[in-house]
């Protein structure tokens, strides 16, 4: 499958023009929309900003929940249905002024919210490799687009692992690079302390390329990291002899595995294998220990933060300054029914979560607690970031589910496996997540998460290993076109 | 009796060029969302950009009303839904306010007076809601405009302090620039909280709140308002409910809005997207040099230092333009009590008159110096000091040079008043007698040697030399 290196090479040399690969993409889009639901919006007119950066002249997709003005943005949410932004999104701008050129809006979990993809307005979005089975979520549709073949990358949003997560569920790469790094002006905030801007390619490259463009400071962005004088993709074939990985024991063991399902079983086999053969190309990887509380406590801190950010960030959704207008005798009747009605049970619930976690009462002993419990994990982690240049562990502990599968993914072990891509949230460390392999015919991947302000070595190692493990731009044969 | 108990919380908008987190223009306007931008609107995916001058303004407050100020700059949310708070949280500061534990000194009927400051905080300022008929309108001009909300304790005891404290804290407003305060503009409005003691009691009462009172003679009256509701349910034998009341300024009364059980919980936070900023001492020294003397140590040094009485002093500071005019006068050398009286007598009588600023006055602290220079050195009297007055700041003319226009310098000469004294005493010997008989015959002497000078004479001389010439007949 064609990277955005293969395509630039082809436009450089005049084998193909920029509005033909819009045309193949528009066209994938539409054959594809009915049966994966990647798009909330396909774009059909062809709009070209010239540029002499890597990406100009080619297709993109963006998650729907970046502002771009004048095109509908709903973040997959009926109280955003018909929602025109006014504004451009600084990740979305810094794409069309490069030369990128869209080709559709995708859907998302609603309001960036789960990690399914099958809770936006829109209806549900199917994963490529099997289409009994999610994509995963928030970022489904701009996952799913890429693994389809349509467009050689996107852009999603990642506040758990909302990137990396259904990056590894289809069988591409998703990366999201330290906290700061990509402005999140535009972006419709979920929880702002552990939101990231990411994108979704076919090769480690590629994702460098496009975090070149994206990022730096943004006077817009008071959390956006200063400039720096250099580009990943330059970093990429550094040598990586010496470096040093750990991967967790507590998560990793397989004898703390005995009664888990043969795909968990299967998956850790092929982490450890992976592993092998990193081993034999020189990387030094070691076994440590974390502790398993600390682990446990991840997803719970984890949903207790994101609730209550959520919370307070879709306060704006009322439907008066914008969105459908609620009816009632008085103003508070007004908004009550608005967002009775914009938003799905599943939000609801998220928020009134957040809003009792934020209570007078209750915030010492849950929102508090909670930033306590993930500042000891980012400084845990921290700890070992000085011995180790980057963690890497499997992405998850199985393949993408089933859409009526709810089997057995609850036991803690399961959950610890399943929700370790939230330590990156958490400390804002650089974190990649690339195709290591198959189960079931469905792809796995590993994750390597670096330290804080180091994304150009994530991206190099996540490079070395991509070369070695030889699943770079794996698409399922069918739309390989 | 009871002992009334006042605590403030005054909100006064920041002067600045654009809004407290987002670029928009920070100022006034008659028309209707004209100074509006995305993050104004709360619209998905905006973000809060802190504004350095707003944050520098408020810091010079702080340190104006003696407070201690934070190690870093941190904001907090107040979540809260209502349609003029289009983001559903206000930006504001709970956790690091701008300045805490500080106070003001006031001055009332002549005793100096310590109103503790419990803080000061920055946050932002909401849209405006215009109620018609069956609908309401929104106007965001006001929306995210910078706001500095300064809390008493519970420190005043009479309606007089709390008005003293409201006017002492524009007037230092007003000096460092911070704010305009412009009642007539909304931009400085109270909320106020009153509680009715035992007399010979130490224990607090219960405490109601009136809210968003927006002028100071409404607090005045919502004060007294509420002193006797209060006053009149104790007596009565019954107990004040803790609760937020409204002040009606038609009926002079105020109303329920909410009890204590009612009461918003605000759910605050740390705003996540604006990273914490060190503030540097070097940055406080720097602002601290930016705070020019207040109106309070002004009094003090007026009356102290110039023997000025208070009631001028406080006309003088009452404006820092004025008081600034003052001082530069003096710094020329002028004598402090002339220079006090031109001003409150003359000087300010002619600007209120004719609505004018002291911006406004041709006259300058150098010209008044020579004006009043020229009246102890006995060039001119004082009555013709007020003629080159007018005349200088109407027709645009230095004092000096208006006097040699109107050629009116004074006559001091001895001869020359003598002679004309002889020449009026001699052509009226009737009523020399009078004179001597103990009639007042005197000031007509003087009217006809100003006659004959056209005003021009010394007064005094030309009294002392009448009285002479008389002795001698």
């Amino acid at each position: 499958m064609e990277t955005i290196m293969d395509l630039r090479k082809s436009l450089d040399d005049k084998k193909v023009t920029s509005e033909e690969l819009f045309k193949k993409s528009n066209t994938l889009a539409h054959k594809y929309q009915e049966e994966y639901n990647s798009f909330v919006t396909i774009i059909d007119d062809y709009k070209h900003v010239n540029s002499n950066s890597l990406i100009d002249g080619i297709p993109f997709a963006i998650k729907d929940n970046f502002s771009t003005k004048g095109i509908l943005t709903t973040a997959s949410s009926n109280i955003l249905k018909d929602y025109v932004p006014v504004y451009d999104a600084t990740a979305y701008k810094k794409l069309i002024e490069s030369g990128g050129v869209l080709v559709g809006k995708t859907v998302l979990d609603e309001l960036a919210m789960g990690g399914t993809g099958t809770t936006g307005h829109t209806g549900i979005v199917k994963n490529p490799w099997d289409k009994s089975r999610q994509i995963g979520g928030s970022s489904a549709g701009s996952a799913s687009s890429v693994a389809l073949g349509i467009v050689p990358f996107s852009i999603g949003s990642d506040t758990g692992d909302s990137i990396r997560k259904p990056a590894s569920f289809g069988g591409i790469v998703g990366f999201k690079p330290t906290y700061g790094r990509i402005s999140r002006y535009g972006l419709f905030a979920f929880a702002s302390s552990l939101d990231h801007v990411g994108c979704f390619t076919r090769c480690v490259r590629d994702a460098a390329i496009v975090t070149d463009i994206l990022k730096g400071k943004d006077e817009r962005d008071m959390t956006s990291l200063p400039d720096e004088n250099i580009n990943y993709v330059d970093l990429l074939d550094n040598d990586i002899k010496g470096k040093k990985l750990f991967y967790i024991k507590e998560l990793t063991d397989l004898n703390l595995y005995k009664d888990s399902g043969s795909e968990t079983i299967e998956v850790l086999n092929k982490f450890k294998e992976t592993i092998e053969k990193l081993k034999s190309i020189g990387f030094i990887i070691e076994e440590v220990s974390f502790d398993e509380k600390l682990l446990k406590a991840i997803y719970p801190a984890y949903m207790t933060i994101s609730c209550a950010e959520a919370t307070s960030n879709n306060s704006n959704l009322t439907g008066i300054p914008f969105g459908p207008r609620g009816e009632g005798d008085n103003i508070n009747d007004i908004m009550f029914d608005a967002r009775t009605k914009g938003f799905s049970e599943l939000i609801k619930r998220r928020f009134i979560l957040g809003s009792y976690i934020l209570q007078r009462e209750n915030q010492e002993r849950l929102f508090k607690n909670a930033q306590r419990l993930r500042r000891i994990i980012v400084d845990k982690t921290n700890e070992l970031f000085k011995t180790y240049d980057a963690m890497i562990l499997p992405a998850g502990g199985g393949i993408a589910p089933k859409f009526d599968s709810e089997i057995d993914r609850m036991s803690p072990r399961y959950l610890m496996l399943e929700n370790h891509l939230v330590i990156a949230n958490f400390g804002g460390f650089p974190s990649i997540t690339i195709p290591s392999g198959f189960v079931n015919n469905m792809p796995i991947a590993i994750n390597i998460t670096g330290r804080q302000f180091e994304d150009g070595l994530v991206l190099n190692i996540a490079n070395k290993i991509e070369e070695q493990l030889g699943y770079k731009g794996i698409i399922k044969e069918e739309y390989d076109v | 009796m009871y002992k009334v108990v006042i605590g403030l919380e005054v909100h006064c908008e920041v002067k600045t060029n654009s809004k407290n987190f987002s670029s928009a223009k920070n100022a006034y306007s008659e028309y209707p969302n004209e100074y509006v931008d995305t993050t104004d609107l709360g619209l998905p995916g905006i973000l809060p950009v802190a504004n350095r001058e707003a944050f520098r303004k408020s810091l010079m407050m702080s340190l104006a009303l003696h407070c201690k100020t934070p190690d870093i700059v941190m904001f907090d949310r107040k979540n809260y839904y209502y349609p003029d708070l289009p983001k559903g949280y206000q930006i504001t500061q709970e956790t690091k306010p701008v300045g805490k534990d500080g106070y003001v000194m006031i001055n009332v009927d002549g005793v100096d007076k310590k109103v503790l400051i419990n803080n000061i905080h920055l946050e932002e300022d909401t849209a405006s809601l215009d109620h018609f008929g069956d609908y309401s309108l929104i106007d965001y001009n006001r929306a995210g405009v910078p706001l500095l909300e300064t809390v008493t304790e519970p420190c005043m005891y009479s309606v007089k302090e709390a008005l003293a404290f409201l006017e002492t804290l524009k007037g230092i407003f007003l000096y460092t620039d911070v704010s305009e305060a412009r009642v007539d503009r909304g931009q400085i409005r109270c909320d106020v909280n009153v509680s009715l003691m035992d007399e010979n009691s130490t224990e607090l009462g219960t405490k109601v709140e009136m809210k968003n009172i927006n002028s100071f003679n409404n607090v005045k009256l919502a004060i007294e308002t509420e002193i006797e509701r209060q006053t009149e349910i104790l007596n009565n034998g019954g107990k004040v409910l803790q609760e937020t009341r409204r002040f009606s300024e038609e009926d002079l009364k105020t109303y329920p809005m909410r009890s204590k059980v009612d009461a918003i919980d605000y759910k605050y936070y740390i705003e996540p997207n604006i990273p914490p900023i060190k503030i540097e001492d070097s940055w406080i020294e720097e602002i601290k040099k930016d705070i020019p003397m207040l109106p309070f140590e002004r009094v003090e040094k007026y009356m102290n230092v110039y023997g000025l009485s208070r009631y001028d002093s406080d006309i003088i500071v009452k404006d820092k333009k004025v008081s600034d005019y003052f001082e530069e006068t003096i710094s020329l050398g002028t004598n402090p009590k002339s220079s006090a009286n031109w001003l409150t007598s003359i000087i300010l009588g002619y600007l209120n008159k004719n609505e004018l600023s002291i911006d406004d006055l041709y006259l300058t602290p150098q010209m008044l110096h020579e004006l009043i220079k020229m009246i102890d050195d006995g060039e001119i009297s004082s009555k013709q000091s007020k003629e080159v007055f007018i005349k200088c700041i109407e027709e645009k003319i230095n004092p000096k040079d208006v006097v040699k226009s109107l050629g009116i310098t004074q006559i001091t000469d001895d001869k020359t008043i003598r002679d004309i004294v002889v020449r009026v005493l001699d052509s009226h010997p009737d009523l020399i007698e009078d004179h001597r008989k103990g009639k007042n015959t005197f000031d007509f002497f003087v009217g006809q040697v100003m006659k004959e000078t056209r005003g021009k004479a010394n007064p005094s001389i030309t009294a002392s030399i009448i009285k002479d010439e008389i002795d001698k007949r």
